[in-house]
């Protein structure tokens, strides 16, 4: 019975360590130094918005760690001994391994604005900052939120629902537009004004200006316009968590450098999810992969080498989701805010402008590179199938009905979608119906 | 936009005080008129006549007071009756509802449908004054801010006094209904011009449960305008509850035929196959013996087999009364309902157990009805009555209504309804239904566990890319509708390996052996 440890009780950590449970009666314990349970990170917005409570947001109920018998200490590390193998913990206790696996995730970005460390002035990544958020925002009459990613968007929809009116920074010429393409970064920019924000594109944060008390009580932007607030909202990005690494010969850059096996330079230490940093990244993905999702790959694939097959991470096409306010997001393969000289883009967009489709393909073979969904709901499934078959954009449009993952009676777009694709390209592809594709549905 | 509001609440609670003082109005007096209209049987009448002439003609401000001195003068005279040994003559019947109502006296009984009107419109008009503003201010969406926030949905003070109200309420109801004559008194109009009968405290009861529909559905449709599987939902308990649950009845009887409910299905119909409720139906001719067929029709053919076609939602979220009153009135308490593991076990032993009840009480009652058997027969009186007084009363009304802000507003769906376990076990293991995972997409965030009425720990499936495959899923499809990743949907799909369909979280390319499943039991 080899004695594993595991730094971090997010999806990654937690995710490793139910499979390795499933395989095998090693010791298994999780340190984690936020909340003594696991809970969901990307559900913390609501429950500042009151649509949960806390105890909502825990994946498990709490007898499932003792029943599968995962040790769960509420601490914080402060040093790893790679030598002894052992941890040094904040209550002074040590603890020693055998197998290590970092997955201490991310810490909110902060860019060394004059007054960023005045209170009411904050990031949004952990279970204390939802807290304090809380008592930043009791009673305040105005925000300013900076950076137009997804934590931006989620704070602001935070703020609204107490009735604050919010100002909200982005730097770049379209919401989130170093990901999005334009005409989906512009549907996103009315809807967020829809919702009474006042978006300010291209502004940039200067510095942020305290009373008295320490307390923030104004900002200036780069063009010098000053904006009364009481709370500012950092949504700037994360970066890796690992500060407590330092001196411990565990190589890092951003990250914990790791391989395609998640492993360290040290044997038996590991590192997944927010925090680790591959030394080569795979095609077509970042070398630092911070979301949910594939925090909980890492977590799966790593527990398959731990118990004694060793496995290298190589995940399907990506894919992710997100919701602005009321409008969900979904993505499939790779859509890149621009397009490169081989490919080639269809994009619809339903009337209302609140609803889009976009797909990307090689102009060479019309083979599927990336969709992106606004609005309306696609199945996983069969994107996964058809990008790993290189199923072409014809292909696809004519089997579109079946990929349709919204709720019944709903208004579906798939013939509009292929219409106006027949009308763009002169195709003439014809739309099967629902009921002579199910095989796909239900493969 | 809040001045709106606060307005519409002010009348609202105006509406509900007034409704709450019309209880201590007026006065009572018992004439020999009252005495004979409320006592119809002879020899009834001649036995408690004489026992009532101290309170002939005496006016009683106090209702208490009256029902006290009504009640002592027919113990008194079923006392005497036994002391006598005259067993056979004393009383069972109760007459205090009638008599209390009938001698009523005031302004209620000089101008009923003066007060219900004012009464009834104020509190519509609160309502929607509220409502709309609230569900149309901004864009469509979800917009469930502050649940867990207000004292009315997150078993604050004012869900506990609603629910201590509610639970009142349906004592009175039930088993003190001669304390609320005053409402039934104000019912009497419209229940006149319905079925030509004076009120009863069961009409009063339906006019307030197809109002409650019918209000609240409104703002269920106002809350969801963005998604139509909810809309149309809703105007389909709406509909079946005013049509089949409230009017048609009424006017079956104003036609001198059966009271009967088409929709309502045994066993949560449980006295459906009683020996009077079957006398009944035999004696009403042609279109008796329809409703017999018609009832037997829907238990033995149209539950399984809609059933297998599109789930038990097609009952309990679509077309029952207690479905839709939960739909609608108990929406705001859904988040309330237990998503523990301990709460499924104990439902699963409670809706069976009940189940298991109705099916031996109605099995006892049939045998009996056909063998005449005396033994049998006061054993079936009282399966009836204990059936009655915790399932039917205690269960289903008490506790199922009662309970809303409290626990939830399936209480009664969940653990108790009959009719839903067997619904539950076609489900289960006979049908097309399910709710697709989407991939790997789920964040495990808990939307959807939370807003399940039912209490299914709906993100334990998500989040391990299963299917939902359970009996007690009702189909409401809010969970569906609450995910922000669209991982959720309600599909009627092929049969083949329903049951059996692995976890698969789509996204890693990795052959895992997932044949060893986490201690949670499936
Ligand atoms: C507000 C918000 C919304 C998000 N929404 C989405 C979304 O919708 N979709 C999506 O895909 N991703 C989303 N993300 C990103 C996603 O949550 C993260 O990628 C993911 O949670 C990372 O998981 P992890 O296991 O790597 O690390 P974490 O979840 O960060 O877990 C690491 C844990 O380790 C603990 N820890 C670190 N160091 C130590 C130490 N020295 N001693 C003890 N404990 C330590 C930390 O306190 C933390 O609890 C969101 C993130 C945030 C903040
Ligand atoms: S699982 Fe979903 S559809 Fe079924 S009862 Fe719960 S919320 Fe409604
Ligand atoms: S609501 Fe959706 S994303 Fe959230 S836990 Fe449920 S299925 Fe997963």
């Amino acid at each position: 019975m080899r004695n594993i440890v595991i730094i971090g009780n997010g999806i990654s950590g937690i995710t490793c360590a139910r499979h390795i449970r499933k395989k095998s009666d090693d010791a298994i314990t999780i340190i984690s130094a936020e909340t003594e349970h696991f809970f969901s990170r990307t559900a913390l917005m609501y429950v500042y918005m009151g649509h949960m409570k806390y105890d909502n947001i825990k994946p498990y109920e709490d007898w499932f760690w003792e029943r599968n018998r995962l040790t769960l200490l509420y601490d914080h590390v402060e040093k790893v001994n790679i030598q002894q193998k052992d941890l040094v913990l904040k209550s002074e206790k040590n603890i020693s391994y055998d197998i290590l696996i970092i997955a201490s995730g991310s810490a909110s970005n902060k860019f060394g604005w004059p007054g960023q460390d005045l209170k009411g002035v904050q990031g949004l990544y952990s279970y204390p900052d939802l807290q304090l958020m809380e008592e930043n925002t009791n009673g305040i009459k105005k925000a300013v939120v900076v950076g137009g990613g997804l934590i931006g968007i989620e704070m602001t929809e935070m703020l609204l629902s107490r009735n604050i009116p919010v100002t909200l920074l982005v730097r770049e010429t379209n919401f989130w537009d170093t990901v999005l393409p334009l005409e989906e970064a512009q549907m996103i920019n009315r809807h967020i004004r829809e919702h009474h924000v006042d978006l300010r594109l291209e502004t940039e944060l200067k510095n942020i200006e305290g009373d008295e008390r320490g307390h923030v009580k104004s900002i200036i932007t780069k063009d010098e316009k000053r904006i009364p607030c009481q709370f500012v909202g950092l949504g700037v990005g994360v970066h890796p968590n690992i500060s407590f690494l330092e001196n411990s010969n565990i190589e890092t850059d951003r990250g914990v450098l790791v391989n395609e096996y998640f492993e360290t330079n040290i044997p038996q230490v590991y590192a997944i999810g927010d925090c680790a940093q591959y030394r080569k990244s795979l095609p077509g993905r970042k070398p630092i992969e911070q979301v949910w999702y594939t925090g909980r790959m890492h977590g799966e694939t790593l527990a398959q080498t731990i118990c004694g097959q060793r496995t290298a991470y190589n995940p399907g096409p990506w894919f992710n989701s997100a919701k602005f306010f009321d409008i969900e997001y979904q993505t499939y393969g790779t859509v890149t805010p621009q397009q490169s000289e081989n490919e080639e883009t269809f994009y619809w967009e339903h009337e209302n402008g609140k609803i889009d489709f976009r797909v990307v393909y090689e102009k060479m073979d019309h083979t599927l590179i990336g969709i992106n969904s606004f609005g309306f709901r696609l199945r996983h499934k069969l994107f996964d199938k058809w990008l790993q078959e290189k199923r072409t954009v014809e292909f696809m449009m004519e089997h579109l009905a079946a990929a349709n993952f919204d709720p019944e009676f709903f208004q579906k777009h798939e013939r509009s979608i292929v219409n106006s694709f027949n009308e763009k390209t002169g195709n003439k592809i014809k739309l099967k119906r629902r009921s002579r594709i199910k095989e796909l549905i239900r493969g | 936009m809040k001045y709106l509001q606060n307005t519409g609440m002010g009348l609202f609670v105006l509406a509900f005080l007034l409704w709450l003082s019309m209880l201590g109005v007026g006065s009572y007096r018992l004439t020999d008129n009252v005495i004979r209209k409320s006592i119809p049987d002879s020899s009834h009448y001649a036995l408690l006549q004489p026992a009532l002439q101290g309170m002939i003609n005496n006016t009683y401000n106090s209702k208490f007071t009256f029902i006290h001195d009504f009640n002592y003068a027919v113990n008194h005279v079923n006392d005497s009756l036994k002391t006598a040994n005259a067993w056979d003559k004393v009383i069972y019947t109760s007459y205090i509802f009638p008599v209390t109502k009938n001698a009523s006296k005031g302004p209620l009984t000089q101008h009923p449908f003066t007060f219900f009107l004012i009464i009834l419109l104020t509190a519509i008009t609160g309502a929607f004054l509220y409502i709309i503003p609230e569900y149309t201010k901004g864009p469509p969406g979800i917009r469930n801010n502050h649940i867990f926030h207000q004292a009315m949905t997150a078993r604050g003070w004012i869900g506990i006094i609603l629910g201590v109200l509610l639970i009142f309420f349906y004592i009175l109801l039930y088993w003190y209904p001669e304390y609320i004559t005053n409402w039934v008194v104000l019912m009497d109009p419209l229940s006149e011009k319905l079925s030509g009968g004076p009120a009863s405290q069961w009409f009063l009861y339906g006019f307030f449960y197809t109002m409650a529909i019918l209000v609240m559905g409104i703002r269920m449709l106002l809350k969801y305008r963005h998604n139509k599987y909810q809309r149309i939902r809703t105007y389909s308990v709406m509909f079946f509850q005013t049509a089949f649950a409230f009017i048609i009845p009424e006017i079956l009887v104003a036609l001198n035929k059966p009271y009967f409910d088409f929709k309502n299905i045994w066993p949560l119909d449980y006295s459906f196959f009683y020996d009077y409720h079957l006398n009944e139906l035999i004696s009403s001719g042609t279109l008796g013996w329809f409703m017999l067929i018609w009832g037997i029709t829907l238990i033995v053919i149209a539950v399984p087999v809609i059933t297998y076609f599109f789930g038990k939602r097609w009952y309990c979220s679509w077309v029952c009364g207690c479905g839709g009153l939960a739909e609608t009135l108990g929406d705001p308490y859904r988040q309330l309902s237990s998503k523990k593991l301990k709460a499924w076990k104990i439902e699963r032993w409670i809706i069976h157990g009940v189940l298991v009840f109705a099916v031996v009480m109605t099995a006892v009652t049939l045998i009996n009805y056909f063998s005449h058997n005396a033994l049998l027969g006061s054993s079936t009186n009282n399966l009836h009555k204990w059936y009655g007084f915790f399932i039917g009363s205690l269960f289903a009304g008490v506790i199922g209504v009662g309970f809303y802000p409290l626990m939830g507003n399936r209480m009664w769906c969940r653990f108790g309804c009959p009719l839903a376990a067997y619904l539950g076990m076609v489900q289960r293991f006979k049908s097309k239904f399910r709710i697709t995972t989407n991939g790997g997409q789920c964040i495990s965030c808990g939307n959807c566990s939370t807003y399940c009425e039912m209490g299914i720990d709906v993100k334990w499936y998500a989040q391990r890319g299963q299917d939902i495959v359970r009996s007690s899923c009702v189909g409401c499809g809010i969970c569906s509708a609450v995910c922000p990743r669209g991982v959720l949907n309600l599909e009627n799909l092929s049969e083949k390996g329903r049951l059996k369909t692995k976890p698969i979280l789509i996204g890693n390319n990795l052959e895992m052996d997932i044949t060893v499943v986490l201690k949670k039991e499936d």
